[in-house]
């Protein structure tokens, strides 16, 4: 391979890292934007989803088929039923948390990242599941650079969600509620705005689209576990802070720019896979010293 | 003082299991009085503390076992090393706002872990074994009572330190730029090097009972100080009463004591232990046992 198939290669590996990243790096970020909370226990909601997948699958596969569109509606399912639990979680566990000191919160957000990485432990007893599709190896060649169907269309769904969040974002009354509350939530409040109906919209979204990422990575990957969410909860989070956390282009731009930088990372040869974290968390601090408020963060004074 | 002539003698009525769990709680209460300098007393968000807890360990670890260097001699070295890592995170990041500073302090506490899992004089994966243990006028530490007499040593002098810190004049300053850093600046606290020594003397704590813990094991890996661990450590924190010693130590116990109360559930303890710490903090934000404050 030519130096330019590799880094071609690369491309379409970060690129869809960046895109998993992405999706999960949204929720963090909106989640983060209306109520200030990193909620730790959003990698493990990826988990889960893509648990709840898997089983939607199992059971809709002998109707479906190994198809697309057993994939799909097993997705949109898992979606809906996830994003369910994360407004469940948000009202039993956030909801009365929100004028506690911000540390509590964030405990509180460990302590259920703990009770669903735990939960989903014991039911599967820390076994890999083998999430099995048929989609076998089949894709196109783009120049020297062999690029999967499932590749293809994991990328191109990834990216339609993330349209669709922008535009529902930008374009509709409930986005322009959650862009207010992010703003001034007592202002909202005062103006005739369910705050707290907004609140666990963001929630449903938030968890609904790491689902997404769950079930595409099930798909991608081949084998899902219970401690997956973990890692992936680290990423996201870095990707929402490199694009400045609280900021939805933001999320996107930094999962992209994880993705990529971690597949490029690979092809330094005094980094390799075992450093590849060192040299993205080293880009990240440096980033941070030089750019306090990641890429496209705004600039705001708070405090703990 | 009750409590603690009640600490001293427990070893000679316990079984060894019981000193084993003891010792760990003694061991989580200084790290944890280490974590509440920088996040109780100075109101900083780290989530990498275990990263100087593992440069204490790797001082103690690579010094004895591969220069064969005398365990006390050790501990200056370790201090140092500790010190110097708090500087590096702290120096460049401190005026970052606290979730960026959360982030920052996470990924250098995983660089740490990588860096030790990757290099070649830390033992890679593997780790580090044969560390030495330390002799004490001529008699071996090596029993679990000797070790629980030396963590519960190391825990008062740490409940020393942190009470004299809190009222001292460095201790005020804290709390001014906790409360308010803008105010704290305005009233002449230079706030950056004040969070620093809150970082380098949290630091110190962590880095000192690394050193011990590289001791009482004889052998440390990698997968001791992961982010998992500096959680862990936080949590003790938070659940007791950040900023406030015998909230931070009841929180230390409760850490090490509710999964060995809860041993016979199994796979379910860890389960069942999420959900009373969230039952706890939705009942107690503050802790368990938390500080004043008007």
């Amino acid at each position: 391979m030519s130096n330019l198939d590799i880094f071609l290669q690369q491309l379409a590996n970060g690129l869809i890292l960046g895109s998993f990243y992405a999706l999960v790096a949204l929720g963090y970020t909106m989640v983060y934007g209306i109520i200030k909370l990193l909620n730790f226990a959003h990698g493990d909601l990826y988990m889960v989803g893509s648990f709840v997948g898997f089983l939607i699958l199992s059971a809709i596969s002998g109707l479906l088929g190994d198809s697309w569109a057993a994939i799909l509606c097993s997705m949109v399912l898992s979606m809906l039923a996830v994003g369910l639990l994360g407004v469940l979680i948000q009202r039993v566990a956030y909801q009365p948390m929100l004028s506690a000191p911000r540390l509590s919160i964030l405990i509180t957000a460990l302590a259920v990242s703990m009770v669903l990485s735990n939960t989903v432990m014991a039911l599967t007893n820390g076994e890999y599941k083998a999430f099995i599709t048929d989609l076998g190896y089949d894709g196109v060649d783009i120049g020297n650079v062999f690029v999967t169907y499932t590749q293809i269309v994991l990328v191109v769904s990834a990216a339609f969600l993330m349209v669709v969040l922008y535009l529902f974002v930008h374009k509709t009354l409930y986005g322009k509620a959650m862009r207010a509350i992010a703003i001034d939530q007592d202002a909202c409040r005062l103006m005739g705005i369910n705050v707290n109906r907004v609140i666990a919209l963001t929630f449903f979204i938030g968890s609904a689209l790491a689902t997404a990422a769950g079930v595409m990575a099930g798909v991608y990957y081949g084998s899902i576990h219970f401690a997956m969410g973990f890692v992936i909860g680290l990423k996201a989070f870095t990707a929402a802070v490199i694009g400045g956390i609280g900021s939805i282009p933001g999320a996107m731009l930094g999962g992209l720019v994880l993705g990529l930088l971690e597949a490029f990372g690979t092809q330094i040869p005094a980094i390799g896979t075992e450093w590849k974290d060192v040299f993205s968390f080293g880009i990240l601090i440096l980033l941070l010293i030089f750019k306090p408020t990641g890429l496209l963060g705004k600039t705001e004074i708070e405090r703990m | 003082m009750v409590l603690a002539g009640v600490a001293m003698v427990i070893p000679l009525v316990a079984s060894n299991y019981v000193l084993e769990v003891l010792t760990n709680a003694w061991f989580y209460t200084v790290l944890c009085l280490g974590l509440n300098i920088v996040v109780g007393y100075a109101g900083l968000l780290d989530l990498g503390y275990a990263a100087f807890f593992a440069v204490g360990a790797y001082t103690t670890g690579i010094l004895t076992s591969q220069f064969g260097v005398n365990f006390w001699l050790t501990i200056p070295v370790a201090v140092a090393c500790s010190m110097l890592a708090g500087i590096v995170i702290g120096g460049p990041t401190l005026r970052l706002r606290s979730d960026y500073l959360a982030i920052v302090t996470l990924g250098f506490g995983e660089i740490v872990r990588i860096v030790a899992r990757n290099l070649k004089i830390t033992g890679g994966a593997s780790g580090l074994i044969g560390i030495e243990r330390p002799h004490f006028f001529g008699m071996e530490l090596s029993g679990i009572h000797h070790f629980y007499y030396v963590f519960l040593l190391l825990a008062i002098l740490a409940c020393f330190i942190s009470y004299r810190l809190q009222n001292s004049r460095l201790g005020r300053a804290w709390q001014y730029v906790r409360e308010d850093e803008d105010a704290a600046e305005a009233m002449g606290i230079g706030r950056v090097s004040v969070k620093l020594y809150a970082y380098v003397i949290g630091a110190v704590f962590g880095g000192v009972a690394g050193c011990f813990f590289a001791a009482k094991m004889t052998a440390i890996s990698p997968e001791t100080f992961t982010f998992t661990q500096s959680v862990l450590i936080l949590l003790g924190v938070v659940l007791g009463g950040m900023g406030k010693i015998p909230g931070v130590i009841v929180g230390a116990f409760a850490l090490v004591l509710f999964p060995e109360v809860f041993r016979d559930l199994g796979s379910m303890r860890m389960l069942v232990f999420a959900i009373v710490m969230l039952v706890i903090m939705l009942y107690r934000p503050e802790g368990i046992w938390p500080e004043k404050r008007s």
